[in-house]
């Protein structure tokens, strides 16, 4: 007998089953009266919401329109002071036009000490959610490997709104594929493991800076 | 305390550093737990749905037990189908073994870990250790619980009984031992001491070539897994490695990705008290390419453990405690574990929730293990916090029940009558008295009066963890008999 026909045999004996067969169908039971979404709010109210949360939680929050995004990410990688930075293979190439940092280019053989000298990241994103403040990252070719925004001290996302905000987590969930990696990302890197207080930046980047982008 | 002649005492000045060591360390919890319980409060209040949500995560869970051969039976497909493996361990012994032969594989010495309570239960660094693999803790607080030598005594925050001098002469001391030392000089700032981990570490993560995992959830219809973290070693275990193996009980199943709707959002708040914690990362298998483009390891095990589990899921009032998403919230309401700190639960599980897991999972054979259901008050505050509407209060009776009165209970699979302990007259009594209230009609499960009465009928002085509470209160002065025994149980008679 396997491990596995022995965990199996012994769960069987523990909560005896409705007929048995491999075909009888499961019929969840889960109340799912709780609510899709806490509260109505215009697109607007969205994104101010999303800024909030994320402000909240020590992200530094932007706000541009497609034509000032090019100076405003040139503007963030200046004032960072970065020398270079790290680009996924499908980011708009115009949102680095007017940045004069060096590209570095994620290669399938960079190894993690390649990235551990690049100074910062600008990516896209999956989506945004509104009420946690939570960007998703799912790997798509405007965001790259997971290890590009995990390395460099200093990540940029980019966030399209109003179209990439959801309000809850319940929409969020809707609108990704778990086929795909997903990051969610709340703010920077924390941790309170000392005496409960908040330090931002362990491992992860230390400082996120999230640029929402749309009509203003 | 006059001489220090009983056996296995250690002499005065020892005992007394000891206490007065116990006395920072209740200050210490003290603290924290009464932080994060407001904050928590406040966060879940957010929610003008909480009670529906926290029901529907208990029904979500109940659902999966009732059916979990054919969830773990799905997600070992789907694992599969995604390019991962799946193992299945019986016991401790087995999963340690199983874990040490994929390490031993690959042909490293060094893991690096990602905080998990499943490979904490089973011993894997001492097997791991055993086999000559070094494993390295990453997550702040568990490094700070490696590099002290010491032991965890909270779910969430392994050294909360360690302040930031304590946690700064630990870096100094220990950090050059296992990889780049501590800055000098290194002050006590929280926000210093979290640099010293970062560099520490970084030189680890950047090198490690095997990662070892837990999982908050692992999603059925899709074989997902999902760790919920602050820091981003986690991400770091489960992203640059080249093999990752994850180790996680079979409670830990649900059935769709849309299920976890319910503990994305109630995880969080209870847990950190954060309305999202900072990172939480979902991977199937080996990714969309299969692991070929290098975006994550390209070999990924998953080890489910059972270790007791279906032991517990055999039990019908026990059983619930397998929906335990250990958020560790009834840890930081519990008056017991607040003064009694973690240590005295004997387990990495402490508080409310390891008084009604551990006696199910490891059986009540052992005195620190019979004594756990009475480390408790049954004030209900853990029920009230808990997510998953555990009612700890109710196990608690029904555990003590057993071990004072025998019953029938699984062990290993089997049947067994357990035989009541030793020296639990008193409980006895008091559960027989108990048990007539559970058994009248009207009574049942009227909840705070029910438990208020069964409480007035225990033992004035609470034998196992919860004798270190009514240790502290204020007018009984500790008799030297019980602390002996306390200190014979806890320390051992080696000193
Ligand atoms: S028993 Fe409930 S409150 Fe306690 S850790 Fe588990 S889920 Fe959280």
């Amino acid at each position: 007998m396997t491990s596995k026909d022995r965990i199996l045999a012994r769960i069987r004996r523990a909560v005896p089953q409705p007929p048995p067969g491999p075909d009888a169908p499961v019929a969840p039971q889960i109340p799912r009266d709780y609510l899709r979404v806490h509260g109505a709010r215009t697109p607007r109210e969205r994104v101010d919401l999303l800024a909030a949360n994320l402000t909240e939680y020590r992200a530094l929050v932007h706000r541009t329109d497609e034509d000032g995004l090019p100076l405003l990410l040139a503007r963030l990688l200046a004032e960072r002071g970065s020398r270079t930075v790290l680009v996924p293979p499908g980011l708009p190439p115009y949102w680095l036009s007017a940045a004069d940092q060096t590209r570095v280019h994620d290669r399938e053989a960079s190894t993690p000490q390649e990235l551990d000298r690049v100074d910062s990241v600008v990516t896209g994103c999956a989506l945004a959610v509104a009420e946690t403040g939570t960007v998703v990252l799912d790997g798509a070719p405007d965001q790259g490997r997971r290890r590009i925004t995990l390395i460099p001290d200093h990540h940029v996302c980019v966030i399209r709104v109003p179209d990439q905000v959801v309000d809850s987590v319940p929409q969020a969930l809707e609108g990704l594929d778990p086929a795909r990696t997903l990051t969610w990302i709340s703010g920077p890197s924390a941790t309170s493991d000392i005496e409960l207080d908040r330090v931002e930046g362990v491992h992860g980047p230390r400082t996120l800076e999230v640029v929402l982008v749309g009509a203003q | 305390m006059t001489g220090g002649t009983y056996l296995g005492m250690p002499a005065f000045p020892v005992a007394a550093r000891e206490a007065v060591r116990d006395g920072v360390l209740r200050a210490n919890l003290r603290r924290a737990t009464h932080t994060i319980r407001d904050r928590r409060a406040r966060a879940v209040a957010e929610l003008a749905d909480w009670d529906r949500l926290r029901a529907a995560g208990a029904a979500v869970k109940d659902h999966t037990l009732r059916h979990l051969d054919r969830y773990l039976l799905q997600l070992e497909e789907a694992v599969n189908a995604a390019g991962g493996t799946v193992h299945w361990a019986v016991d401790a012994d087995e999963a340690n073994r199983i874990v040490t032969e994929i390490v031993r594989a690959t042909g490293e010495r060094e893991v690096v870990k990602v905080k998990s309570m499943a490979t904490q239960e089973i011993g894997l660094n001492e097997a791991l250790e055993a086999a000559g693999i070094a494993a390295y803790e990453t997550d702040l607080a568990e490094l700070i619980v490696q590099l002290g030598h010491d032991r965890p005594s909270h779910i969430l925050v392994p050294a909360i009984h360690r302040n930031r001098a304590e946690i700064r002469d630990i870096f100094r001391a220990e950090m050059g031992r296992w990889g780049r030392p501590a800055p000098d000089p290194l002050g006590d700032d929280p926000r210093e001491l979290a640099e010293a981990a970062r560099l520490h570490l970084r030189e680890k993560f950047l090198h490690a070539k095997v990662a070892v995992s837990g999982a908050n959830f692992m999603v059925a219809e899709t074989g997902t897994m999902v760790v919920f973290e602050s820091e981003g070693n986690g991400r770091m275990c489960l992203t640059l490695p080249e093999t990752l193996i994850s180790v996680v009980g079979i409670e830990k199943v649900v059935p769709t990705f849309r299920d976890l709707e319910i503990f994305l959002q109630t995880l969080p708040r209870s847990s950190t008290a954060e309305r999202m914690n900072p990172y939480t990362t979902m991977w199937t298998g080996l990714g969309p390419s299969r692991g070929a483009d290098g975006d994550g390891p390209s070999a990924f095990h998953l080890v489910l453990l059972d270790n007791g589990r279906t032991d517990t899921l055999a039990d019908e009032t026990g059983r619930q405690a397998l929906r335990c998403i250990r958020c560790s919230a009834c840890l930081n309401v519990c008056p017991v574990y607040e003064r009694a700190g973690g240590h005295a639960y004997g387990s990495v599980y402490p508080g409310p929730i390891g008084a009604v897991l551990s006696p199910q999972l490891r059986g009540t054979d052992s005195d620190i293990d019979a004594s756990l259901p009475f480390a408790s008050t049954l004030c209900g505050a853990c029920y009230e916090v808990c997510p998953v509407a555990i009612d700890i209060p109710e196990i608690l009776v029904h555990l003590r029940e057993r071990v004072a009165q025998g019953g029938p209970a699984t062990r290993d699979g089997i049947r067994v009558r357990i035989r009541p302990a030793h020296g639990h007259a008193a409980e006895r009594a008091a559960m027989r008295a108990a048990r007539l209230l559970l058994d009248r009609p009207g009574a049942l499960r009227a909840g705070e009066r029910l438990l208020a009465r069964a409480r007035r009928l225990a033992p004035r002085r609470l034998p196992g963890p919860g004798r270190a509470w009514t240790d502290t209160r204020e007018l009984p002065p500790v008799p030297a008999e019980s602390f002996r025994d306390w200190w014979t149980r806890e320390r051992g008679t080696g000193r």
